[in-house]
């Protein structure tokens, strides 16, 4: 046990010696889900100032350097440049929807960021279906980007919200079968327990070619699912204007905004934990410091995110029917060979252990 | 067969395509495009096909090559070229002989087609790469652009 994981643990017991047990576990709770906001808002103004720097080097460019060091405080002024702006709405829209819906894109979010390992012990919320969960509350997002859609009357905006209806309940069939995939070496669905099968090596190791295949078909559905480029149908500047969002303003726009990097940083992450070990550092080489777990599952994590990013500024855009011949047509019979032969390799032990 | 083909080329260009923007993003830090403007201001040069004014270049004599044709003034849609021009002696032959008394330039009317400097049968007229043009009154932008006391080239009409 280091410090800093201690420290989380004296809380615990400071909190229960002092109070009623009932007010102290909603205390704690309290405290945990403001440590994730925290979390959640510098995490995604960070994305997004990573976003544009990578963007600008992919064009030769430089990217914005101009506020603090680097440019590190950009997104800050931008989320309080739109704190700060008028919340517009259309006269005839479905007020109470159109509200609802940045809140169900973001508390999605934060809900899948709750069950993902950060480190060992650095985990809010480990159910044993930790990876059903995260499937499970990915797709509820998509009822935020529809609801947007809907309530805001505006044609545009709602073409934007179906196509992305139809990518996301497309893709998350890959994204849940590309899982399962893994989910036949490992045995387990808890995350923490994942993370602990791969301390006889990654799987992306140990189930060599399938791993692999599920790997890509992971990463392609992941980018597919955070509705990014080259796969981002429901914001078309040319045809539909923003998108879903076309009549959100302030910080609801805000909302949708960081949703969208949180769900990329939350994707890879969940490939960082799935393929690539978690915080387990390569060859356990400083296993017997968790604390540097963190640093080991967020340098996955931002290799990954950096990939997506590759991603987006290399690809073309794809035609919403090109979108579903990708997935019905590539990507979902490949995933279903692709289990056999995982089901087959680990049937006859052929995972490549160390 | 072409369903597995299809795939194994779809992957092939995508990774060409990586590997390209990968280049580029490797080279960025040297080679950005970006000009940071005002911090360079001592240092940035703008490439020689840019198009700021119009300039009449002199040689040490204080000597130009503009004879005081008028094609310019012709040439120009806009009007920005105005050519006072004089009749003055000759040295050495002693006839009278046409010449430019102030060769007057409105940037403010100049949309920098570059006719004028087209169709120059001299070259004495060309293209200058400064583009801090703002100022505060309008009239800063009429300019004669020949120097005062400057005189033709010898052998220019030639």
């Amino acid at each position: 046990m280091t410090t800093a994981l201690s420290i989380t643990k004296n809380i615990h017991d400071w909190l229960f010696s002092t109070m009623p047990e009932g007010v102290a576990s909603i205390v704690e709770m309290t405290l945990i889900a403001l440590v994730y906001l925290g979390i959640f808002s510098v995490a995604g103004l960070f994305l997004v100032l990573m976003e544009r720097r990578v963007a600008a080097w992919f064009q030769l460019r430089i990217g914005p350097n101009r506020v603090g060091f680097q440019g590190l405080l950009q997104t800050m002024a931008d989320a309080l440049k739109l704190l700060s702006k008028e919340l517009t709405g259309t006269v005839k829209a479905d007020k109470f929807l159109y509200n609802l819906a940045p809140y169900f894109v973001i508390i999605s979010s934060l809900m899948a960021l709750a069950v993902i390992p950060f480190t060992k012990d650095f985990h809010a919320f480990d159910i044993n279906i930790g990876i059903f969960f995260l499937i499970a509350i990915s797709s509820i997002g998509v009822i935020g980007i529809l609801l947007g859609g809907w309530s805001s009357n505006n044609k545009f905006a709602l073409i934007g919200a179906m196509r992305s209806g139809v990518q996301t309940i497309s893709y998350e069939l890959s994204i849940g079968l590309s899982l399962l995939t893994m989910v036949l070496i490992t045995e387990t669905l808890q995350l923490s327990e994942i993370v602990e099968v791969q301390k006889n090596g990654w799987l992306i190791v140990q189930g060599h070619i399938p791993a692999i295949i599920a790997f890509m078909i992971f990463m392609i559905a992941g980018t597919a699912e955070t509705n990014r480029a080259p796969f981002d149908m429901a914001e078309a500047e040319s045809e539909l204007g923003a998108g879903f969002h076309t009549e959100y303003s302030g910080m609801k726009f805000a909302y949708f905004f960081l949703a969208e990097f949180i769900n990329m940083f939350i994707i890879a992450a969940i490939a960082a934990t799935v393929f690539f070990g978690g915080w387990l550092s390569p060859f356990g080489i400083t296993e017997s410091i968790p604390l540097l777990g963190v640093f080991w599952f967020l340098a996955k994590t931002l290799t990954l995110v950096f990939l997506m990013m590759w991603f987006r500024w290399t690809f073309p855009r794809l035609r919403v029917d090109q979108l579903l011949t990708l997935e019905w047509k590539y990507l979902l019979p490949i995933n279903l060979v692709n289990i056999v032969i995982m089901a087959a390799v680990v049937w006859l032990n052929l995972t490549i252990n160390f | 067969m072409s369903y597995f083909s299809d795939i194994y080329n779809g992957i092939k260009t995508l990774l060409t395509g990586m590997r390209v923007t990968g280049k580029y993003f490797l080279t960025s830090r040297k080679g950005a495009i970006t000009q940071q403007y005002p911090d360079n201001r001592e240092t940035l040069k703008m490439f020689d096909r840019f198009r700021g004014e119009v300039i009449m270049p002199h040689d040490e004599e204080n000597q130009h090559r503009c004879t005081g044709c008028q094609k310019c003034e012709i040439a120009c849609p806009n009007g920005t070229i105005e050519i006072i021009w004089d009749r003055g002696i000759d040295e050495e032959t002693g006839k009278k002989k046409k010449k430019i008394d102030q060769f007057v330039y409105h940037l403010s009317m100049c949309t920098m087609c570059g006719l004028c400097i087209d169709v120059c049968p001299t070259d004495a007229i060309e293209w200058g790469q400064n583009f801090e043009n703002s100022v505060y009154d309008r009239a800063a932008l009429t300019r004669v652009l020949n120097e005062p006391g400057s005189k033709l080239m010898p052998g220019v009409e030639d």
